[in-house]
C-alpha cells in the first residue's frame, strides 16, 4: 500500500497530508480533517452528499482518490459562510425552508454554488437540472429550488 | 439571520407563524451533526454483519476461525453468544438465530476489527453452512395452512395484548373488523366493485444511512449512539432483550438524515451494541453500506388487498367486504401493529354502514417489514381510492361528489363504534379540486401524450399503543433565554422548532430566546415514547405547553408575591412580567435564576425556573377480538385530499406528474411554513413511491440495492407545480387544536395517480409501481385487443 505525501488547499487553508492510495477525498475530508459537514450518502458517487467543490467544479468526493486533489483547491459546505456570516445561498435556504432533515443540503449548497458560479440567473428548470444528482428526500425539491432562484437573484453565488 | 447565535429580529407569540427553523444555520453551514460525524478517537472499533445468502434455511454450523486468525480481528459475535430476541409488539426476531435464516440478508454472525476494511474482508471469512429449506414470498400463499412454516414457536412470544398471532401458521397478526351485516346489505347496491390491489415492497431510503455506535464499559455503563427516532423505545428494547438495567444503557441520537419510519424501533442498532460487549471498553462503528440499507434495515411491507365495495343509486355507500394481506417479512415484532390499523380503519375516511374486515400480518421469506410514513394507510388507500372513482363512474356521478357525499364527519360513528372528533374533510376536498381546476380537460402538451386528474382522500390515525407518553422540562437561563428538553426526535419535520415555539408563546417570550436540547439523550433528556406516528406535535407539543405552563405559574407566583398582587392580574410579554393592575414590570432576566429580594433585602424569594410537563392519552381502549368494536379505537385522526394533474407519453409509457394540490386538516397550523413544507415534501414522496419498487430474484435475493437501480424522484422528476393548502378544525386535546401531518401528506399521492391515468387512458392499475413497461404494455394489449 503507497502512501502519499499531499497538499489540499482546504476552504482557503493549506493542509499537509500523508494518505495511502485507496483513500478517496470523502475519507480524508471527514477522517483526516474532521471536516463532517460533507455527508457520506451511498459511497457510490449516486447521491451527491458527498459534492465538494474541486477547482471550482463539483465533484462527488466519494469517487475522487484522496491523491487526485494533490496541488488543489477543495471547497466544503463549511466553506460557504465567511465569519459566521452566511453565503445569500445559505441565507436563501434559510429563508425559504428548503432544509429538512438536512443531510442531503450540504451537498446541494455545494452544486447550487457550482451553477451560480457559472450561470449567474439560472432559470428553474436549470436549477432543477444541475441538482439532478443531489438526492433529497425530505423537501420535494420546490424549496430548493426557490432558494436558488432566490439567491440568483439577490446577486450570486457569493 | 442569526449570526454568532445574536438574532437580530425578534418574533413575539410566535404560534401560527413561519418562524425559521431552528436548526436551519447548522444544517446550512456543515456544523449539524450527525451520528456518522460524531468524533470516537483512535480507540474506535469497526463492526461488520455476516449475512445469509438464502431466504430460509437451517444453519448447520458457523465456523469463525479462519476470520478470527486475521490481524486486526477483535472478535466474532454469533448467536451462541446472546440467544435472545428482541420486538416491540411480538418478540420474535433474534439478534442472531442460532437454528435458521428467514430472509436473505438476516445476519447471522458480527466481526469487529481496527477497521472497516479490515471488518469487511473477515465477515467474508466466516463460514456458515446451511440446509436450504423451501421459501415463500407471497402473503396470500404465506397465509395458507400448507405453506412453509417460517415460526414453529409462534405460540411461545410474547406479545402485546392487542395483538393476535395464529401459532401453526405463518399469520402474526388477525384483525377482524365487524359492523352491520353486509349479506344482507349486498342485494341493495346498485353498485359494487371488486378488486384485487397489490402493492410491492419499498424502502423508506433516507439519504443517511444507519449508523451506530456503542460503547459497552467494563463497569456495565453501555452506550449507543445513533440516529434514531426512539431513543427511548431503543433503550427499553435493548435493555430487555441483553438484560441491561435500562438506567446502565444510554442511547444518544443526535440529528437523523431522514427517518420515514425507518429509523423507529429496533433495526441494526442493536448489533452495535451485542458487538461492543465483546469488545469491552472499545466504542464499535456499525455503518449500513446503501447497499445494505436496502434490504438489510427494514422495508415497507407489501400488500395484496381483496376489497369489495357496494353503493346505492344515488351514491350512498351500503357495504365493504375486505381481506389485506401484509407481507410482513421474516420478522414481524413491529409489522403486526401496521396489520391492526390497517384493520381498525380498514374502510379509508368513508362512512360505510356494513363492514367486513379481516386483516393479516404474514411471514415472508423478505427483508423485515416495519414502519414506513402512514403506517398502512397508503397501502389500503391504493385500492379504496380507485374503487371509489369506479363506484362514481358505475353510478355516474363526479367522483370528487361521491366522496363528498361519502366522507367521514365530525360526530360520524365510525367502523368500531368510535365517535369522529372534529374534522371538515369536505373542506379539504373543496379546496384541492378548485385548485386543480377540476372538471377542466387540460391540453396534453403533445399529440402523443395524454392528460388526466384525478383526487384520492385519506385518513390515518396516530397507531401505537394505547398509552405513549410525552414529558417535557423548560428551564431558563440567566439572561432568560430558555431551554426546551423533549426526548423526540427532529427529523427534519421541523419538531424542534414547533416545540421552540409552543414554550415561547406560553411563556411570553420571543421565539428566537428559546433553545432546544439537542442530541436527544436517554440519560438527560425526558421520556418520549418515539417519534413516530405524527404525535409529536399534538402529544410533545402538549406536554411542552404543559411544562411552560408549569414555568409560568412558578414566575407569576414569585412576582405576585413581590408586588402583593394576584398572579391572575399578571401576564408575561415581551420577556417582562407586567401587571395590568398596577402597570408594574418586571424584566424575566432578573428573577428567573436568582429569584426577588423581599424588602430591604429582608431574605429572597423564588430560584430558578424549571417548568416540567407531560401528556399521556389516557382514554383508548380496548377494542373485541371478534369485531374490532370499542368505545374509542385511537386518539383522533388527520383527514386530507389530494388532486393530480397528470400527462402519459404514450410512446414510453412514462407518466409526468404536473401538478400535485393537497388539503389536510391540520387542527392548528403551529408553523404554517413547516406545515407546507410537510405537504410538498410528502406529496413528492407519495408520488416516487408509485414509482418504487425493490426486487427480488426466485431466490428472494436482492436485485436493485442501489441508487441507480431503486430510483427514487429526483430534483427533474418533481411536479413543476405542488400546491398545499391546510383548514384548521381544532383537536380538542391539540395544542393550540393541533394535530399531526407528517406521515399523511403521502397516503393517497398513488392512487390519486391512479385514477388521474385512468382519466387520461381509460385503463387501470391494480398494481404497483405504474413502471412506463407497465404502462406501455398495457397501451399495446389494448391496441391489440382492438381497443
Amino acid at each position: 500500500m503507497a502512501i502519499h505525501s499531499i497538499t489540499v488547499t482546504v476552504n482557503g487553508s493549506r493542509e499537509y497530508l500523508t494518505v495511502p492510495s485507496h483513500v478517496t477525498l470523502l475519507q480524508m475530508l471527514r477522517e483526516r480533517l474532521a471536516l463532517t459537514g460533507t455527508k457520506n450518502g451511498c459511497e457510490a458517487g449516486e447521491c451527491g452528499a458527498c459534492t465538494v467543490l474541486v477547482d471550482g467544479e463539483p465533484v462527488n468526493s466519494c469517487m475522487m482518490l484522496a491523491v487526485e486533489a494533490d496541488g488543489r483547491e477543495v471547497t466544503t459546505v463549511e466553506g460557504l459562510a465567511r465569519e459566521g456570516q452566511l453565503s445569500p445561498l445559505q441565507e436563501a435556504f434559510v429563508a425559504h425552508n428548503a432544509v429538512q432533515c438536512g443531510f442531503c443540503t450540504p451537498g446541494v449548497l455545494i452544486s447550487a454554488r457550482a451553477l451560480l458560479e457559472r450561470n449567474p440567473h439560472p432559470s428553474g428548470e436549470e436549477i432543477r437540472e444541475a441538482l439532478v444528482g443531489n438526492l433529497c428526500r425530505c423537501t420535494g425539491y420546490l424549496r430548493i429550488v426557490q432558494a436558488v432562484q432566490a439567491a440568483a437573484e439577490e446577486g450570486g453565488a457569493k | 439571520m442569526t449570526n454568532e447565535g445574536l438574532p437580530s429580529a425578534l418574533t413575539s407569540d410566535p404560534v401560527g407563524k413561519g418562524v425559521p427553523r431552528i436548526d436551519a444555520y447548522e444544517k446550512v453551514t456543515g456544523a449539524a451533526v450527525f451520528a456518522d460525524d460524531m468524533q470516537f478517537g483512535p480507540g474506535l472499533y469497526y463492526g461488520r454483519l455476516v449475512r445469509s445468502s438464502y431466504a430460509h434455511a437451517l444453519i448447520k454450523r458457523i465456523d469463525a476461525s479462519k476470520a478470527l486468525e486475521m490481524p486486526g480481528v477483535k472478535a466474532v459475535v454469533t448467536g451462541r453468544d446472546v440467544n435472545t430476541r428482541i420486538g416491540l409488539y411480538l418478540i420474535d426476531r433474534p439478534i442472531f438465530p442460532t437454528d435458521r435464516v428467514r430472509v436473505v440478508g438476516e445476519p447471522v454472525a458480527g466481526v469487529v476489527a481496527t477497521s472497516e476494511e479490515i471488518a469487511d474482508e473477515a465477515a467474508r471469512l466466516v463460514e456458515v453452512e446451511y440446509e436450504e429449506l423451501p421459501a415463500v414470498f407471497d402473503p396470500v400463499e404465506a397465509a395458507q395452512p400448507d405453506a412453509p412454516l417460517l415460526h414453529p414457536d409462534l405460540g411461545k412470544y410474547e406479545v402485546a395484548n392487542f395483538i393476535f398471532p395464529q401459532p401453526g401458521t405463518n399469520i402474526s397478526e388477525h384483525f377482524k373488523l365487524r359492523k352491520g351485516d353486509v349479506e344482507s346489505a349486498w342485494p341493495k347496491c346498485t353498485a359494487i366493485v371488486e378488486g384485487t390491489f397489490r402493492l410491492p415492497r419499498i424502502q423508506h431510503v433516507p439519504i443517511e444511512p444507519h449508523v451506530a455506535v456503542s460503547l459497552w464499559e467494563p463497569s456495565g455503563n453501555v452506550t449507543l449512539w445513533t440516529c434514531s427516532q426512539s431513543p427511548f423505545a431503543q433503550r427499553d428494547l435493548i435493555a430487555q432483550s441483553l438484560d441491561i438495567p435500562h438506567g446502565n444503557l444510554r442511547v444518544v441520537s443526535p440529528y437523523v438524515g431522514g427517518g420515514f419510519g425507518g429509523k423507529a424501533g429496533v433495526s441494526t442498532e442493536v448489533y452495535a451494541v451485542v458487538l461492543a460487549r465483546a469488545v469491552k471498553g472499545h466504542p464499535v462503528k456499525l455503518r449500513m453500506t446503501r447497499e445494505e440499507e436496502f434490504f438489510g434495515t427494514t422495508t415497507r411491507q407489501s400488500l395484496v388487498a381483496h376489497t369489495k365495495i357496494g353503493c346505492d343509486a344515488d351514491g350512498n355507500l351500503l357495504a365493504m367486504e375486505t381481506a389485506y394481506y401484509f407481507g410482513g417479512g421474516a420478522y414481524n415484532d413491529y409489522g403486526v401493529n401496521i396489520a391492526r390499523a390497517a384493520g381498525y380503519s380498514c374502510t379509508g375516511p368513508y362512512d360505510i354502514p356494513n363492514v367486513k374486515g379481516d386483516s393479516y400480518c404474514v411471514y415472508t421469506n423478505e427483508p423485515i417489514g416495519s414502519a414506513m410514513r402512514g403506517f398502512g394507510m397508503p397501502e389500503i388507500h391504493w385500492g379504496i381510492e380507485q374503487i371509489m372513482d369506479q363506484l362514481a363512474e358505475k353510478i355516474r356521478m363526479d367522483p370528487a361528489e361521491f366522496r363528498r357525499r361519502n366522507c367521514v364527519r365530525t360526530g360520524d360513528t365510525i367502523l368500531t363504534g368510535m365517535t369522529m372528533p372534529a374534522i371538515d374533510l369536505v373542506a379539504c376536498i373543496d379546496k384541492v379540486t378548485e385548485a386543480i381546476r377540476w372538471g377542466t380537460k387540460e391540453e396534453a402538451s403533445a399529440p402523443h401524450k395524454k392528460r388526466g386528474k384525478g383526487v384520492a382522500i385519506m385518513w390515518k390515525a396516530p397507531a401505537m399503543p394505547p398509552n405513549p407518553g410525552s414529558s417535557a422540562i423548560v428551564r431558563f437561563n440567566e439572561d432568560a433565554t430558555l431551554n426546551v428538553e423533549v426526548g423526540a426526535q427532529d427529523l427534519g419535520q421541523g419538531a424542534f422548532t414547533v416545540v421552540a415555539q409552543m414554550a415561547a408563546q406560553v411563556l411570553g417570550v420571543p421565539y428566537e430566546w428559546v433553545r432546544v436540547s439537542v442530541p436527544v439523550d436517554t440519560k438527560y433528556s425526558p421520556y418520549e415514547w418515539q417519534t413516530v406516528a405524527s404525535r409529536i406535535t399534538w402529544s410533545t407539543g402538549n406536554a411542552v405547553k404543559a411544562a411552560a405552563e408549569d414555568a409560568r405559574r412558578q414566575i407569576l407566583e414569585i412576582v405576585a408575591d413581590h408586588w402583593d398582587e394576584e398572579p391572575e392580574d399578571l401576564d408575561i410579554k415581551g420577556g417582562k412580567v407586567i401587571s395590568y393592575k398596577s402597570e408594574q414590570e418586571q424584566t424575566l432576566k432578573d428573577m428567573v435564576i436568582y429569584g426577588l429580594p423581599n424588602e430591604n433585602f429582608e431574605g429572597w424569594k423564588g430560584g430558578p425556573i424549571v417548568g416540567q410537563g407531560r401528556f399521556m392519552p389516557t382514554y383508548v381502549t380496548n377494542l373485541d377480538f371478534e369485531t374490532g368494536q370499542g368505545t374509542r379505537a385511537v386518539v383522533h385522526y388527520t383527514v386530507g385530499a389530494q388532486a393530480v394533474d397528470l400527462e402519459i407519453d404514450t410512446e414510453t409509457g412514462q407518466v409526468e406528474v404536473l401538478k400535485i394540490a393537497s388539503a389536510y386538516d391540520v387542527g392548528k397550523a403551529i408553523n404554517p411554513d413547516l406545515v407546507m413544507a410537510q405537504i410538498e415534501g410528502g406529496a413528492v414522496h407519495g408520488m416516487s413511491s408509485a414509482f418504487e419498487v425493490l426486487r427480488f430474484d426466485e431466490a428472494g435475493r436482492p436485485l436493485n440495492s442501489s441508487f441507480v437501480d431503486y430510483r427514487i424522484a429526483t430534483s427533474v422528476d418533481a411536479p413543476k407545480e405542488i400546491h398545499g393548502d391546510f383548514v384548521e378544525t381544532p383537536l380538542e386535546d391539540g395544542p393550540w387544536g393541533a394535530r399531526g401531518v407528517g406521515e399523511h401528506v403521502m397516503v393517497q399521492t398513488a392512487p390519486a395517480m391512479a385514477n388521474a391515468i385512468y382519466d387520461a387512458l381509460g385503463i387501470r392499475f391494480s398494481a404497483l409501481p405504474l413502471s412506463a413497461e407497465k404502462i406501455f404494455l398495457a397501451l399495446e394489449e389494448r391496441e391489440r385487443a382492438g381497443g
